[in-house]
């Protein structure tokens, strides 16, 4: 009856590997939690791509809602998800920035003017260090920043129709109310 | 060793001619430096790679920060940090030991030491002979060793 037990540890433990491996399947490896989430939302202060002699400073979004989306022209996934901020933009439920990254201006403005401009205002991050304070490493990225200057949310690729309606529109809509 | 630094160095130094315009060569403490960092950090697009090897370009502007604070005269550590905050600790490849982590950096040791207990009482449950023989047993016992006997 014992050394029954102890031919089951074998077992239990095959079963265990088993468990994790298979819940491995469905892990997206390149979705790395962010460790910016719950802190504050890096300052800046960068030229806006329509107006290049413009400034936008980040502190002037300070008491609201916003989403921060960092797209790019060579961005294939960022054709994907335009579409949705496209739609989303029609709802004026919240500004979108984008931050155009590691991008060629004229490209940038090509391809807002053929695919749409859904963004509020667009500021460039040119050399690609803006990207790197929000720890950016995947485009197309988008943060979720409530009225106190927290990121509260990231969303790593492109995102989906199911991603809008079930994460960020509600999100977006509760730290609206608080 | 010191081959895989001349190695890591050329390929680093390879990369920098064609992608930026500082030249580390002149400064070797700086370049090892940077090499040194840049092989602990992960590069989060192409995730097998460090950032020492990557082509990435996001690998090569985070060579360029790391190049740009040792310059600043910051230490390995708050580069370190640097990445982490903005990356989290999948950034490094040693990871960090502390709460999350424990079971990372415990669990061998406790593999190793439940392998140790099995053996331990395997080995024991041999040891324990059972019942000694009996006359009748132990001289057929001595009949089969002795080869005159073919049992079955």
């Amino acid at each position: 009856m014992k050394k029954a037990a102890l031919y089951l540890i074998p077992l239990a433990a095959f079963v265990i590997l088993a468990v994790f491996l298979l819940r491995g399947l469905w892990l997206n490896p390149r979705e790395v939690p962010s460790p910016l989430i719950g802190k504050a939302a890096p300052m800046f202060e960068r030229p806006n791509l329509h107006q290049p002699g413009l400034q936008f400073a980040s502190k002037q979004m300070m008491g609201q809602v916003w989403i921060f989306n960092v797209w790019a022209s060579w961005c294939t996934p960022c054709r994907q998800e335009h579409p949705l901020w496209n739609e989303l933009a029609t709802k004026k439920l919240v500004p979108i920035i984008g931050m155009n990254y590691k991008d060629d201006a004229d490209a940038a403005k090509k391809w807002l003017a053929d695919l749409g401009d859904p963004y509020t205002l667009t500021i460039v991050d040119d050399d690609g260090r803006l990207g790197i304070d929000y720890g950016v490493y995947g485009v197309p990225e988008t943060f979720i920043i409530d009225k106190q200057g927290v990121i509260r949310h990231k969303h790593i690729g492109p995102v989906t129709p199911e991603a809008i309606e079930k994460q960020i529109v509600p999100l977006v809509r509760e730290l609206q109310k608080s | 060793m010191k081959t895989l630094w001349v190695v890591l160095l050329l390929a680093l130094t390879g990369g920098l001619h064609a992608q930026t315009a500082v030249p580390t060569e002149d400064d070797p403490l700086t370049a090892k430096r940077e090499v040194e960092l840049a092989s602990k950090l992960r590069c989060l697009v192409c995730q097998n790679q460090s950032i020492a090897d990557s082509h990435a370009s996001l690998a090569v502007d985070l060579r360029r920060q790391i190049r740009e604070q040792i310059a600043a005269g910051k230490s390995d550590a708050e580069i370190v940090n640097f990445m982490t905050d903005r990356y989290g600790d999948f950034v490094l490849y040693q990871p960090p030991f502390k709460a999350t982590t424990l079971l990372l950096w415990l669990g061998p040791l406790l593999l190793l030491a439940l392998g140790a207990l099995v053996v331990v009482r395997v080995v024991r449950g041999r040891r324990q002979a059972g019942p000694p023989l009996s006359d009748d047993e132990r001289a057929r016992a001595e009949a089969l060793l002795a080869g005159k006997e073919s049992g079955q």
